[in-house]
């Protein structure tokens, strides 16, 4: 699984990064961005849908 | 109940009145029945004309179309922006408007804001948590060993304004004074426009003047200072902005927050079975919060029409006002399951209590910092406690939603 944040649509709500801060950082704006090109470990694959259902954006995609 | 200097609401598809009482203290029974009703754009003759969209798709159109709903009236007072510039010609215009980056359009926008965001960003505000703390902990401390206390006003109303004055650097002891201004501001839209009303007014604004002048002479490490020494476009920011911005970190971090943390106390004393799992569990309060933000999101704000056009089948002309009522979003049930119902550990929560696109909270971070630790050292401090039902629940008038008293019974204190 792969996690990617759309900076065309993130608005820095920062709900990914508080859910998932293994998965995903903030810049000095408050902007969010994946780490580690966005590979989730196994372990890590609910976090990261979580912070899906949680973006008020619709800016995080995630490829199985 | 008091009506505005409109009178009272005949109808409220075609009439209704956002600064009337009865409009908060009926909030999701009117946007129930005008759903029911078939009417998901409610308009009003009132204020100059105003459009309430009640949908999660509408709402997030129109916030997301900054070319044909204009921020420059974030709050629908009484004058169309046309009649403010008249009797105060001085009065910042688009793109900018009188509190940015809140009431500024793009392109101006974003240099605006970027200015303000670094202060603002998880990373920055994270630290503030314990002086969070000490905060709510001194408030709690202050109510003695009392059975009965107001929560509203012996805690929630005092949190936000503390930070606030803090971090903009004004004195602790004139906290009173500006929660009055923000009240006068906010909840006194449908007011008559009197001449005490507006002595207030000049008052807050020479307050306001004297605070820039004096970090002007005496610079701090404070967000009063560091936006004197701010830029945009090669140049300080004109003390009009400086003065804008301020006033806006008052009223815009003020009311929100408390109105926050107040409708999520009051849930929480209605509703024993949430409360005990708040206090047993005290690691899902992160997530109680985030469905308290979208089940009584405070925030309802405003755009303005740019030019006359048709949406969505009704017919909106240049200068009317468009409410965002983020709450009503929240509660589309083509957006959350049971949204009507609140679920404290609600695993998908898209909500818009902080809004959507370019104009999303800039203080959304410490907004949640202070409910959060609000609610964590009150469940701490009072593990059991109850609603009196036995007196009145008021809440607050115009775009801002919250109790402002919250009689409460002690049953167990820690």
């Amino acid at each position: 699984m792969r996690v990617h944040v759309d900076p065309s649509k993130c608005q820095g709500h920062n709900r990914c990064y508080a859910l998932a801060p293994e998965l995903f950082d903030v810049d000095d704006l408050g902007n969010a961005f994946e780490l580690n090109d966005g590979v989730v470990p196994a372990a890590l694959e609910d976090k990261a849908r979580l912070a899906l259902a949680n973006c008020p954006e619709f800016a995080i995609i995630i490829e199985e | 109940m008091t009506d505005t200097v409109y009178g009272p609401v005949t109808d409220w598809a075609t009439d209704f009145d956002h600064g009337a009482p009865e409009y908060n203290n009926n909030i999701h029974q009117i946007w129930d029945d005008l759903k029911a009703a078939g009417c998901p754009i409610a308009h009003t003759e009132r204020y100059g004309g105003v459009w309430l969209p009640l949908t999660h798709d509408l709402v997030k159109e129109i916030a997301y179309d900054p070319t044909h709903f204009s921020s420059l009236t974030p709050v629908v007072q009484q004058l169309k922006p046309s009649e403010v510039l008249k009797e105060d010609p001085e009065a910042l215009g688009a793109p900018i408007g009188p509190v940015p980056p809140i009431s500024s359009d793009p392109p101006f926008h974003a240099d605006a804001r970027r200015i303000l965001l670094p202060a603002f960003s998880p990373k920055m505000i994270d630290p503030w948590r314990t002086e969070v703390e000490e905060i709510c902990n001194k408030l709690i401390d202050d109510m003695g060993d009392v059975n009965m206390i107001d929560a509203a006003v012996q805690y929630t109303q005092h949190i936000p304004v503390l930070v606030v004055a803090q971090m903009v650097g004004l004195p602790l002891a004139d906290a009173d004074r500006f929660r009055g201004w923000v009240d006068m501001v906010l909840g006194g839209i449908g007011a008559e426009r009197t001449e005490e009303r507006m002595a207030q007014f000049m008052a807050m604004d020479e307050y306001l003047t004297k605070h820039i002048e004096d970090h002007i002479e005496n610079p701090r490490d404070d967000l009063t200072t560091y936006l004197l020494n701010s830029e945009i476009f090669g140049e300080k920011l004109s003390p009009r902005h400086v003065f804008g911005t301020i006033l806006l970190l008052i009223i815009a971090g003020i009311d929100t927050t408390w109105s926050g943390i107040g409708s999520s106390l009051w849930h929480l004393a209605s509703n024993a079975v949430d409360r005990r799992r708040l206090v047993e569990n005290p690691q899902m309060i992160p997530a109680a919060v985030e469905e308290f933000l979208r089940a009584y999101a405070p925030v309802t704000m405003a755009r303005m029409v740019t030019e006359d056009m048709e949406f969505h089948g009704v017919q909106m002309k240049k200068e009317d006002r468009v409410l965002l009522p983020f709450p009503a979003a929240n509660r589309d049930e083509n957006q959350f399951a049971n949204p009507a119902e609140v679920v404290i550990d609600r695993e998908e929560n898209r909500h818009a209590a902080f809004g959507l696109g370019i104009h999303r909270c800039i203080g959304s971070n410490l907004a949640r910092l202070e409910m959060n630790v609000a609610i964590e050292v009150f469940l701490k401090r009072f593990p059991d406690f109850e609603l009196d039902t036995t007196e009145q629940v008021t809440w607050s008038t115009g775009q801002v939603r919250g109790p402002r008293n919250l009689p409460f019974r002690i049953n167990a204190r820690a």
